[in-house]
């Protein structure tokens, strides 16, 4: 058995296995030993004998010699096979063979009877579940910090957050316990985590992705999409997790795309391979380079907008003029759509139920009370507000007028670019430990990550440096906004600009767990 | 002061689909608990609901019955509260912009004819079923839920308050309850609470033009309970405003036992269901393509085939609308029609008559009725062509209900019911009957009307029934104006 390192991408790995350079058993194994030895509270759930199990079909399919008939996903020169690749899953999914909680107190111990349809999809490609990833309580956060079951640290520095909500499956990538994970996006939790621990992560198009078997938060923004080291890898998992489900009306029927095929060819086709982006206009927006943004992160992204510019791509200044409006816009209607997602968790089918309830409403009361988290309340209580009759057209009618304004935005500014670029968060990850800020703070470290989901766009984060001072550990992210249904090209980009640069490749230096 | 009673009706009227609204579990009634519930109807985290297209169709059908206009694209939303048989915590209904809007249901009166106009349909959900008492395996004083209904598919059909009376909220009940079997969409069953009827009742001084204050009564499931508790309400409403008080907006219940309203929430207390649109659900969009679709399949509607009723055959609108009252029924007169009665007021008078009491007596169904159209038909065309007399015929009908006969001419033939035809033998019974009835005799010429009938009757009796009543009081006549 060859020494595989623990921080390999997806790709290598395929091609480890292809070769027998390993067994997915023993792939399984190493992440299994790294899992248990973890140090930043990512797993909430693992189930060694399950993901055994699937190693060995995987490793049958593997043997057989082929990927059982099934079209391969990245199956272009530059795809691979995903059989036999270990992946963990948000603890947003439900699954059979791990409890699912959304990292709530109100689903401890929750079993569901089937599985998501993204979780589904992956293990049809043949790729192997390791275990259930901790995030925010029902993927209400930033920080990783509002889960029952504790805070996950980012492993480039363990005094840091990892961002959230996708908090542990960020962390559990950038800490080498597994090369890929799922997560959910709402408001920006699959790109600000993957901006925060140096990893590649997308977000699709809203109805991309089947959210059947995703625990809803906020049913018309959330989407499902891949964090891992590289935008292939992402490629590769995207095409495997997407496409039309009957059994989420809000799938889109479109044709299935490999992402991955014709990734390395250049944006306009034929041309000079060292320019590969020439012809992509890239828009600037103003707003995201405005006051709130740290200088360090503003250094990085300038760096890699000069990079971009170097492989040939031309800037142009947009403007998104209702940036700053879309933090109350979504922070309305993603309250006002959780607070009825979450009225089902009220103790009288399954999840927490108080003990001794005197009467029903105190059932209610009480097991709601206690089941759920203090932002999870919050939440609930601002949705139940802006519904409200009397607030109701003030509130929630707004935002939705605010909301079709920011689609607009980026309308306009899609007429005289073809992407957007900017920061993915306007700081490095913050302290695990800062004293409770202002909720509204909190809030406003989404400014950049919102519109996209307003506006169902495709975005991603790509690793492209570092802070400075105290901050030489904590990652910092590109952000790539595309046109509806243009995951490709956002791809495509990212992937040209890994070829150019190593940040995707560099690793934490743990010393807890090295 | 005379008042004036104000009703508005809303029917829930549960759709003939084979599975749910929102998910693929089985509609059938009266399963064991929770046995048809599928994941989506238990609200399990992750699931989300899907339109089942069955129930569109029925609403669509409606709107075309009604005469009303379908949405081009109309929206889901969610009503939000708290209920442990309703598990997502909301009910998903159409709010603002419902499926089927307008249109009219047409009621017989004893002013005759009456439209009534409705403001809307929409299509909703069900919810499930909490059970307080008597639960099997559960403790006193624990309540178990049912969750079988729960997503079973409603359509909410929701009237303009133009009726003014109790009989006609019931016409307008039944009416409505007879077009939804009659298109196919509802069973009808009221037992099984397939067709519920919530009224709103408002009283005012007549010829005030602003209506009152109005309750509503919910969950009505017969057309008795429906009259008798809009009659009670309205008395307690003007009661309460001929002392000087004023009626509250509230929701009440009817006790049936006690005849009489309760209040179950006020205003005051109402929820405020926080409705906003359904994120998991796109807008319904129907396409004029799909509504042919649906109108080719369309049965002829009571209202088209009353008015073929009376201009074609001449029935009165009471006899026509009686006959189009259910499509069975008018089915079954249609068959008797098409067999070989040619009489139509006499063949609605048969089946709105003997027929229908025979089968109130038996409590059976016009469509499993023991005789059959062309049995009745058959019957039909012998009392109009003299064989029998109308009071015969009954006699007839009931050899053939008892099944021992394959025709009417059979049982006339075997029992012997013919009419008289020979005039010496009829002649001879009225004289007899003269002869022995001087009493009456002087009385008939004493201008008494009635002793003519007794005089009738005893022919009719000497004849065992089959002498012609026409025949014989005509005879009568001419002997006693010739006796004189």
């Amino acid at each position: 058995m060859a020494a595989i390192s623990p921080f390999s991408d997806l790709a290598s790995l395929a091609k480890a296995l292809s070769g027998k350079a390993i067994s997915v058993p023993e792939l399984v194994q190493i992440f299994l030993s790294r899992i248990a030895a973890d140090t930043t509270n990512s797993f909430l759930a693992t189930n060694p004998e399950a993901s055994l199990a699937m190693a060995a079909s995987a490793q049958k399919r593997l043997d057989s010699g082929n990927s059982d008939g099934r079209p391969a996903t990245g199956n272009g020169p530059q795809g691979f096979s995903l059989v036999g690749l270990p992946i963990g899953h948000k603890d947003i999914f439900v699954t059979r063979d791990w409890p699912t909680t959304a990292a709530s107190k109100i689903l401890k111990d929750y079993r569901s009877p089937f599985d998501a349809t993204v979780v589904e999809r992956l293990e049809l490609a043949g790729m192997v579940g390791m275990g259930k990833l901790n995030c925010d309580e029902f993927a209400m956060g930033s920080g990783n910090t509002h889960s029952a079951f504790g805070p996950v640290r980012n492993p480039w520095d363990l005094q840091a957050i990892p961002g959230g909500s996708s908090g542990g499956s960020a962390a559990a990538v950038a800490g080498g316990l597994l090369p890929a994970a799922t997560g959910t996006d709402t408001g920006g939790s699959i790109r600000q985590p993957a901006a925060m621990c140096g990893l590649t992560g997308i977000k699709p198009t809203y109805g991309r992705a089947s959210r059947w078997g995703m625990i809803a938060y906020a049913s018309s923004l959330d989407q499902a999409g891949p964090i891992a080291r590289t935008a292939l890898d992402c490629a590769v998992l995207l095409s495997a997790m997407v496409g039309f489900d009957e059994k989420d009306s809000t799938s889109l029927e479109r044709p299935s795309e490999d992402f991955a095929n014709g990734i390395s060819e250049p944006v306009r086709g034929a041309g000079d391979p060292r320019l590969p982006l020439k012809g992509l206009r890239l828009g600037l927006p103003r707003e995201f380079f405005s006051d709130g943004l740290s200088t360090e992160v503003r250094q990085a992204i300038e760096a890699a907008i000069a990079e971009l510019k170097s492989l040939g791509a031309e800037t142009v200044d947009v403007g998104l003029p209702r940036t700053s409006l879309s933090i109350p816009a979504y922070y309305v209607i993603a309250p006002a759509e959780a607070s009825s997602n979450l009225s089902r968790f009220d103790g009288v089918r399954y999840g927490h139920r108080t003990a001794g309830p005197k009467d029903l409403e105190d059932l209610y009361c009480r097991s709601r009370s206690e089941g759920f988290g203090k932002e999870v309340q919050r939440r609930i209580l601002i949705g139940t507000f802006v519904l409200s009759h009397g607030y109701y057209d003030a509130y929630y009618i707004q935002a939705q007028r605010v909301r079709r304004l920011v689609a607009q935005d980026f309308d306009a500014a899609f007429r005289s670019c073809d992407l957007i670029v900017g920061p993915v968060a306007p700081t490095v990850a913050w302290a695990i430990d800062a004293p409770i800020k202002d909720p509204l703070q909190d809030y406003l470290a989404d400014i950049y990550t919102l519109g996209v989901n307003l506006a169902g766009l495709p975005a991603m984060s790509v690793p492209c440096g570092f802070g400075n001072g105290d901050h030489k550990q904590r990652p910092i992210g590109l952000q790539l906004i595309g046109r509806k249904f243009e995951e490709k090209q956002l791809l495509k980009v990212a992937h040209h600009f890994q070829r150019a640069t190593d940040w995707h490749q560099r690793t934490p230096t743990m010393g807890a767990s090295e | 002061m005379s008042w004036e009673i104000v009703l508005g009706l809303e029917a829930h009227v549960q759709l003939r689909t084979q599975s749910k609204i929102f998910s693929p579990a089985s509609t059938a009634f009266g399963a064991a608990p929770n046995t048809q519930a599928h994941m989506i109807d238990m609200a399990l985290p992750g699931v989300l609901p899907v339109m089942n297209r069955e129930a569109v169709a029925c609403a669509i059908r409606f709107g075309l019955a009604v005469d009303a206009t379908i949405a081009g694209s109309s929206i889901f939303a969610r009503k939000n509260y708290f209920y442990p048989d309703l598990p997502k915590g909301y009910q998903i209904s159409q709010y603002e912009i419902p499926v089927v809007q307008g249109g009219a249901v047409t009621i017989v009166t004893d002013q005759g004819l009456k439209s009534i106009a409705l403001t809307r349909a929409h299509l909703e959900e069900d919810a499930g079923k909490s059970i307080h008492e008597g639960v099997e395996g559960l403790p006193q004083g624990c309540s178990g839920i049912d969750l079988n209904r729960a997503g079973t598919p409603l359509l909410e059909i929701v009237s303009e308050p133009v009726m003014r009376s109790a009989k006609e909220a019931v016409a307008y009940a039944k009416a409505l309850h007879s077009l939804v079997t009659w298109i196919g969409i509802c069973d009808g069953n009221l037992q099984e609470g397939s067709f519920r009827i919530d009224a709103n009742v408002s009283v005012r001084p007549v010829g005030q033009v602003a209506f009152g204050t109005r309750c509503e009564i919910k969950n009505l499931n017969s057309f008795r309970f429906l009259e008798k508790a809009i009659e009670v309400e309205a008395l307690r409403q003007i009661a309460l405003i001929e002392d000087g008080g004023t009626v509250t907006q509230e929701t009440r219940l009817f006790d049936p036992d006690r005849e009489e309203t309760r209040a179950m929430r006020s205003k005051e207390d109402a929820q405020d269901y926080r409705y906003f649109p359904d994120p998991d659900l796109p807008p319904l969009v129907i396409s004029q393509d799909w509504i042919d679709r649906v109108r080719s399949e369309m049965p002829e509607l009571p209202n088209m085939l009353r008015e073929r009723l009376v201009k074609h055959y001449g029935l009165s609108d009471y006899d026509a609308s009686m006959v189009v009252a259910s499509r069975d029924t008018a089915q079954y007169f249609s068959e008797v029609l098409a067999s070989q009665a040619t009489d139509a007021k006499l063949a609605a008078n048969w089946v709105m008559g003997e027929l229908a009491s025979s089968l109130n007596r038996e409590d059976l169904d016009i469509s499993e009725s023991k005789v059959s159209p062309s049995q009745l038909a058959g019957l039909i065309a012998r009392i109009t062509d003299g064989t029998v007399s109308n009071k015969i015929g009954r006699d007839v009908f009931a050899a053939l209900w008892s099944g021992a006969f394959e025709s009417a001419d059979a049982a006339i033939e075997a029992r012997g019911l013919k009419q008289i035809q020979d005039s010496g033998l009829i002649a001879r019974f009225v004289d007899d009957v003269i002869a022995a009835n001087p009493t009456m005799v002087e009385e008939f010429k004493a201008g008494k009307e009635k002793a003519m009938n007794a005089l009738v009757g005893q022919v009719m009796k000497k004849s065992q029934g089959k002498a012609n009543p026409q025949q014989v009081s005509d005879l009568i006549k001419e002997r006693l104006s010739a006796g004189v």
